[in-house]
Parts: structure tokens; sequence; C-alpha cells
């Protein structure tokens, strides 16, 4: 008996050092919400960090993108990671007043973020300290079938005059000038955020999504307007459908334009489109002489501020920051590197074009469901695309989008 | 301690027995309907501090569009989603008979109850999809111009329900169907000598006796009509612009989607659901109550 006990006791011994040999390497949680395409991208990336640090130990837990959303704020108030993603912008202000997310000012500090993510930085910042690290952006803009422009025989317009004239005979040709899915709302959103910053500028865009400005200002009517003049040729069941089966319209040539980010690229390849007949514009000006601003919605990666293992987690956001770090994930995920010192693929005549007009353009708008409190956010999309149905009604929805500002900006 | 147990023994037992159940129900329905009812006082986003704001959320509720349309789409689904019963109980009458085979007819026809309700939504809005699903396809046809049902304000609700009615017709056939086994025969012999046949038989006969079935049948249509939210959320998300909310989902919106964590407002609008079907839960149960005490 004394010996079966002194041999369980040796046996405990043994497996407590093997575990103190394993706490050598310490563990660093990290929940993300990656689609497949992102998640391999960033499994390579782990894997480069921990070649850097063999003693970190990376642990992704990844969760369903939408599903996120909403197992985010349980976890960070029940059970902490070190590490999570999130977004730009307005979004992250909720964390950011709760206390959910850590100050990361030191790590822009240490690391000069501050001059190679500037085009980022504003969006990352509250209170003048910063919350997280930008990985990636991407550009919206029209995406065109160039066959259906053959097929209506009609020239890739420069100006918004030229755009909506075009609209009138790609109708005699049968095809929608302008398609998009709204039943999740947010394409919807796309339209509106490029009509009322090229009607209105950037500030006041700025100033709307901030609750400033009244929704009846007849600075928000003209947005309208112009959106009228488009309205009746967009895709007639939008609202039923999802982005994915406008784009199919658009593969297949039963719709000519389409306002969306980069990510649907793939999507229209998916479907069979190549860089011969996919093009890709900057939304035409509308009100001359506008400085030009551009939608760049931003990933970023946080600190929660119940994070266990707080340098590391440090290390790995100076990790993601780093050039040549972005210019690899960047060219794996298909988008643009926030790192003003990394590259893009020339190959790739999206992402060029991109690079190209985020780098030049006045200022960068994250998207209206980022820049708007979430319940703005919602109430605005639902108006949007109630507009879109209903044009008639344009009163009723800016009247009621007025009373919800009341509310929800106190 | 022992003649303690002893002499209270028959007084305390059924109390043992009930308490596991009692607890659960204690800990995840009684209680959190008065943590609903006191978190619906409050503005909270679920994160930070809670603020009482006293009745704000029920004062605001009074003048929100949105809980209006939710309030009268779930009249509708209350209304039509009725129609269950009769349909349940004509296909489980006509089910009701010895041929050959008759238990895969009866399978076939339950089955849309077995699969799940994120299923039927699926198939349903395929079902009604614009330029490719089969509804749209066939209105095309006969009228020359689709109608994409989910995305006009109109029949958007009506799609739903229709969708929804599909599962419970069986549920209700269901319960019609074991009600029928339990006929006394003596009774329908009895009647049919005395020369009672079809309406008749079926309105004074049968029917009588499967009021237990139809009771259960109502009940729990009802409750299916006033939850109805896992519909709506696969179908439509509430769309188009928020015209398909019925209240379940609407709360939801509030208090837990990605664009709204008011878990006061979302408690208000869950206390309002909370109210109207209580009308009808204690309805029932005075029902029941009368029904047992009159035996």
């Amino acid at each position: 008996m004394t010996h079966l006990k002194t041999g369980a006791v040796a046996f405990a011994a043994a497996l407590l050092m093997s575990g103190s040999a394993f706490a050598q390497q310490r563990m660093l949680n990290y929940n993300a919400d990656f689609d497949p395409t992102p998640l391999a991208a960033f499994q390579a990336l782990i894997a480069d960090f921990e070649a850097e640090n063999p003693d970190i130990k990376v642990n992704l837990n990844n969760f369903d993108h939408e599903g996120y959303k909403t197992a985010i704020r349980n976890f960070l108030t029940a059970d902490s990671p070190d590490l999570a993603n999130w977004y730009a912008g307005n979004r992250m202000a909720p964390f950011v007043t709760s206390g959910q997310f850590m100050d990361v000012s030191d790590v822009w500090e240490a690391n000069g973020l501050g001059d190679q993510l500037a085009s980022a930085k504003a969006s990352m910042t509250i209170d003048g300290k910063q919350w997280g690290v930008p990985y990636t952006y991407y550009q919206w803009g029209i995406y065109y079938n160039k066959d259906a422009y053959k097929a209506a025989g009609v020239e890739v317009p420069t100006t918004w005059d030229g755009f909506v004239e075009n609209c009138a005979k790609f109708k005699e040709a049968g095809i929608d000038c302008l398609t998009t899915g709204s039943k999740a709302l947010w394409p919807a959103a796309g339209i509106f955020d490029y009509l009322n910053m090229r009607t209105n500028g950037y500030e006041f865009h700025m100033d709307l999504t901030a609750g400033k400005v009244a929704w009846t200002d007849d600075k928000v009517k003209a947005t309208f307007a112009e959106w009228a003049k488009v309205q009746p040729f967009i895709t007639e069941n939008h609202a039923a459908i999802d982005w994915q089966d406008a784009a199919a319209l658009l593969v297949q040539g039963k719709a000519a334009n389409y306002v969306m980010g980069n990510f649907a690229v793939a999507t229209f390849k998916e479907g069979g489109m190549t860089n011969d007949n996919l093009g890709f514009m900057v939304f035409p000006e509308i009100t001359p002489g506008l400085p030009r601003a551009e939608e760049a919605p931003t990933d970023t990666i946080h600190i929660p501020a119940g994070a266990k293992n707080v340098d590391d987690a440090k290390k790995f956001l100076a990790f993601v920051a780093r050039a040549d770090v972005q210019t690899k994930l960047n060219a794996a995920l298909g988008q643009l590197p926030t790192n003003k010192d990394s590259s893009v693929d020339a190959a790739d005549p999206f992402i060029s074009a991109g690079f190209e007009s985020l780098s030049s353009a006045y200022a960068l708008a994250q998207f209206f469901d980022r820049d708007a409190p979430a319940e703005m956010a919602k109430m605005g999309m639902e108006g949007f695309q109630e507009f879109m149905v209903k044009p008639d009604r344009l009163d009723a929805i800016l009247d009621r989008l007025e009373k919800a500002r009341g509310k929800i900006y106190q | 301690m022992s003649s303690y147990w002893k002499r209270n023994q028959l007084r305390l037992a059924p109390w043992l027995f009930l308490a596991p159940g009692a607890i659960m129900f204690l800990v995840y329905v009684i209680i959190p309907i008065f943590q609903s009812l006191s978190i619906s006082f409050y503005d909270w986003d679920g994160l930070g501090e809670a603020v009482y704001i006293g009745t704000d959320n029920y004062v605001e509720l009074m003048d929100d569009e949105a809980f209006y349309t939710s309030l009268k789409n779930n009249l509708i689904w209350l209304v039509l989603y009725m129609l269950a019963v009769p349909a349940g109980l004509m296909i489980a009458i006509f089910l009701n008979q010895t041929v050959r085979g008759i238990r895969i007819y009866k399978s076939l026809f339950f089955f849309p109850f077995v699969i799940s309700q994120v299923v039927v939504g699926l198939m349903f809005s395929w079902f009604y999809a614009p330029n490719f699903g089969l509804l749209y396809k066939l209105i095309e046809l006969v009228t020359g111009n689709g109608i994409a049902i989910l995305a006009d304000e109109d029949y958007v609700t009506y799609g739903i329900i229709a969708a929804g009615l599909w599962p419970q017709i069986a549920y209700v056939m269901i319960l019609y169907i074991t009600g029928l086994n339990n006929i006394a025969p003596d009774q329908v012999e009895a009647a049919r000598l005395d020369g009672a046949k079809g309406w008749k038989m079926l309105w004074h006969v049968i029917l009588p006796q499967l009021r237990p079935a139809t009771f259960i049948a109502v009940v729990v249509t009802v409750i299916g009509a006033l939850r109805s939210f896992d519909l709506v959320s696969i179908m439509t998300d509430g769309g188009p612009y928020g015209s398909s909310r019925v209240l379940s989902f609407y709360m939801y919106e509030q208090a837990l989607s990605e664009y709204g964590f008011r878990m006061g407002y979302g408690a208000a609008i869950a206390v309002v659901l909370f109210a109207i079907m209580m009308v009808f839960i204690s309805g029932f149960i005075w029902k029941m109550w009368r029904d047992e005490t009159e035996r």
C-alpha cells in the first residue's frame, strides 16, 4: 500500500514537472470572427508570430461572423480573452466608454504607429487615446459588368450626370442600372454614404452620423433628390434578396452597376467574372469641387480590459501593425494594408485601384453602421430601404429619423 | 427528528418530490419574469451602469410606430394561426381511415412538424424568392408580373404566416388523430342507428368527444402565434423596413441584436407581450380549473 502511494506521488510530481515545463510557454487567448479565407490568412500570421516568439502560444477561438457581434458582449464581461477582434470608429465607442477595451496608446507610441498607420489613426482614437490596432481595410466603390455596358451600348461614365443618363439606356436594354440586395439592410447604407459624401461632403456626413445635423435638413433632402434620380432603375425586389443574390445579377449581366466593398470581388469571380469583364470605378463626383472622401471600413484588434496576459498581447498588436506583416496578411486577405510602408499586389487591378483611391482620398469614412451609433444605424438603414421601395414617403421617413435622433443622441 | 418525519411524512413527501421541478421553475421562469419587470424600468445597455428611469420605456413604447406595427402583426398572426385548428381537424378526419399504408400517409403529413422551423423558413423563402422561386414564377406565369412576397410590406406577414401554418397544421392534426382514436365506438354506433350522418354526426357526436383535443390545439396554436420568432428572423429579419416585425422579434432586436442593446426597452416590450399572453393563459387556466371542479 505504501509502495502504491509513493508511486502515485512520484507520478504526480512528474506530471507537475512536465506541467511547469509547459508553463514556460505563455498562452495568449484570441477571440476572432474570421470567415474561411481570412481565417487561413490569420493562421499563417499566428504561425509567423509564434516562430518569432517561441515562448508564446496563441490560442485562436474563431466565432461565427454574425454571432460574434453579440457574443463579444458576453465574453468581454464574463470570460475575457487577451485579444479580440472588432471594428474602428463609433462601433468601438460603447466598449471604450464602458471600460471594456484597454488603452493601447503606449503600443502606438513605442512603435511609431502614429506615423505608419496615419490614415487609420483618427478612427482608432477616442478621447485622444488609441484603443486598438487596425490590420486591414478595403475600399468601396462601383463595381460594374463591362459586358452589360457593351450590351446596352453605353460608355463607362465619368460624371454622376452621365451615370444617371446611362440608366435610361440600360432600362431599354432590360438591364438594371444599379443593383443591390437590401435584405440585410447594410448594402443600402453604402449607396447613401456615397451620395451624401458626394453631395454634401465628408464633414456634413460626419456631422449627420454624429447626430449634429437634423435629418430634415435641406442638404439631406438634396442627397435624397440625387438618389431619387436612380431609384427607378434599381433592381426591383432588392428588399427580398441578399447582397450575394444581387452579385449574381451583376455576374449574369442582368445588372450593370453595384455599389459594394472590395470583398465582393471574390464573389464576382466565383460566379465566373474575370479582370476582363469586371470593372471598378470610384463613385463619381456630384457636387463639383468637393474634396473626395471614400468609405474604408477598418478591421481592428483590441485588448480587453480583463485580459490576463497584457504584455504578450501588446507584443502581438505591435507585430500585427508591422509593415511586412501587414503586406503578407493583406495579400492573403485580398484587402488593403493600413500601414503606409506596406505594399500591395500590383497585378490585382482592384487592389491597386483601391490603394490608389484610398491613399489619394481627402478623408475616410468607416461606413454608416460604424460611424453612426447602432440604433441610429438600424433606423437609418431601414429608412434607406423604405425610400428605395416607396420614394414618395421621403418626408415621413426623414421625420421618423429626426425623431429618433432626438432620442438617441442625448 | 425521526419522530417528526414519521408524523409528517405524508404531508412532506409530495413537496420533496415536487422540489426539483419547482426549484427549476422558480429559477428559470418565475424569477426571470420579475427580473424583466424590474429591468423594464431602467435604461441599461447590458454593460454599463443601469439608470432608473421609471416608466419612460413604456411612455416611449406608446409613441413608437414600430411597436404598433409589431402589435398589429401579432394580432394578424393570432387570427390567421387559428386556421390551423379546423385545417388540422379536416386532415385528421381524412386520414382516420383504414387503408393500406395509412401510417405512411400519416407520417408524411406529420413530417413538417418534425423538421426545424429554420428549415421551414428557408424552404418558404426559396418558394417566394424573386426570379427563381416557384410561387414567384407561378404568379409571373398567370399575371405576367411576379410578386416578391417577402419584399412587399402588404404581403410579407401573410407569407410568413403561411409558412408557419404548415407545421402547425401538422401538429394540430396529430392531436386530433390521437383524439379520434379515443372516440367511443358505441356512441357512434348509437348515433348511426338514430340516423345521424355527415355534418350532423361530426358536429353533435364526434366534436363533443374531441373537446379535450380541441382545447390543447387552441392552446398550442395561440402560444405558437404569440411566440412566432424563428420564422420572422429567418425569412425577413423583420423587413422590409420593419413591416413584418412581431413583438417577440422587436424585443430581440432592441435588446440583443447587432444594432441595439437597450435591455430596458426590450424588457418593456417583453412585459407587454407577457401581459397579452397572460390574458390567454389565465383564460385557459380558468377553464381547466372549472372543468376539474365540475366533475
